[in-house]
């Protein structure tokens, strides 16, 4: 099986850090969101593991071998992008046989079936389709290529709730008949909550979180009560964030509770994935750590 | 078939997963001897990765609820209804009769008000 490791992983631009030191490994067949705010990091990552712009340090290796310039690892990688590769005169149809030269190989079967779904004219030129459209033939061409690495930025930009639901349900269905690595990165957190496996949060050129979703929500917690009680039982806990409503308070813990005795008056109860993210990276997050 | 999904529950994914279904089976939406969706359907359907529906599922097959017929999929058990009345029945006081009375006890309520209220509801019932 391929392995994908990133070891400490850095990206200046002049005196600016955008990446400060990223280690993560990838595991093979299984899907990940890499979640961050904007700017944090996350698709000059992407451009980086898949050999698009060089680090200033660190490495990237398949099977231990770097993968600057190795053809035989980046074929087992695609990028999709905001970025537009392709030259805007060239057919959908085109960008279709490019790609599978390309890869030495493409699910053709596949690409017109979701083209069919998704209402795309496959001969009609790159430049001329809307945003919701360019995002759709590169989400085909993402679905339909070989490879093992199969990363995802924005993929869901420009398209409408339709469109979104016919794509994840063509992701858990492609990923169901050839299990392979997908890295979603995306905004759109609640839409992807149960769809991926594993989870990397990165702030400000950092890894944050590098963990399963079950363990992480796992760790999650919200504490309701009135103020004075749900400040004793939180008292020594790693308390993310906190809101009041009148003399109730929530807060947000995150990692292990202690065993203290659990007051009548409060409740534990589960966190979701977009409520951790925004309490995890939020700037004035750090205030609330007592 | 609707999943009702919490994430504000503390209850993890894959168990939501097997409840659910569980539910399913229980109220007749899947009868006995019956096929359920595979994996992939499920995971399709509400956009859950099959690794978790599968999770769901095994919790499933190891109460004999549903089984793996060889290559056709997953079918409901044979008295697989009568198995998730007697789980439910055990249960039951953990489920209900101890947050009663917890609340009970919040609102003040004394013993013989909520026998009696029991004995209303049996009442009101029939």
């Amino acid at each position: 099986m391929n392995e994908l490791k990133l070891t400490e992983v850095k990206k200046h631009y002049g005196n600016k850090s955008v990446l400060d030191g990223v280690t993560v490994q990838l595991q093979p067949n299984t899907i990940y969101g890499l979640l961050g705010r904007n700017g944090a990091g996350k698709s000059t990552l992407l451009n980086i593991v898949t050999n698009r712009i060089p680090a200033t340090a660190g490495s990237v290796t398949m099977n231990d071998r770097d993968v600057t310039n190795n053809d035989e690892a980046l074929q087992q990688m695609y990028l999709m992008s905001e970025a537009n590769l392709y030259n805007p005169r060239l057919r959908v149809n085109e960008i279709f046989k490019e790609t599978a030269r390309m890869y030495g190989g493409f699910n053709f079967g596949l690409a017109s079936r979701l083209a069919h779904e998704f209402g795309l004219n496959v001969n009609a030129r790159n430049g001329k389709l809307s945003t919701g459209y360019r995002s759709i033939y590169k989400l085909i061409v993402a679905l339909c290529v070989p490879a093992d690495y199969i990363f995802l930025d924005e993929p869901t930009l420009g398209l409408d709730a339709n469109h979104r639901d016919l794509f994840y349900r063509t992701l858990m269905d492609t990923y169901a008949e050839r299990p392979r690595t997908f890295v979603i990165a995306t905004h759109l957190i609640e839409e992807i909550a149960h769809i991926i496996e594993r989870l990397v949060i990165i702030k400000t050129g950092s890894v944050l979180v590098d963990s399963s979703v079950e363990e992480t929500l796992a760790q999650s917690h919200v504490i309701l009560g009135p103020q004075a009680e749900v400040a004793a039982y939180t008292a020594g806990l790693n308390v993310i964030g906190e809101e009041s409503l009148g003399q109730l308070k929530v807060r947000y813990v995150y990692g292990a509770l202690d065993d203290k005795i659990l007051p009548d008056t409060v409740r534990i109860d589960g966190m979701d994935l977009q409520k951790l993210f925004i309490e995890l990276t939020n700037e004035e997050g750090d205030e609330h750590v007592i | 078939m609707q999943f009702n999904l919490d994430d504000n529950s503390q209850e993890p994914l894959y168990l939501q997963v097997a409840r659910q279904l569980e539910d399913a089976i229980f109220l007749k939406g899947f009868d006995e001897g019956e096929q359920v969706p595979s994996t992939t359907e499920i995971s399709k359907q509400f956009h859950i990765n099959p690794a978790t529906v599968l999770k769901g599922m095994n919790i499933l097959v190891s109460e004999e609820i549903i089984e793996k017929h060889r290559g056709l999929g997953m079918f409901v058990t044979k008295n697989a209804r009568e198995r998730i009345k007697v789980k439910r029945q055990n249960e039951f006081y953990s489920d209900y009769i101890q947050n009663m009375v917890e609340e009970a006890r919040k609102l003040n309520l004394s013993k013989q008000q909520l026998l009696d209220m029991i004995e209303r509801g049996f009442e009101e019932n029939e």
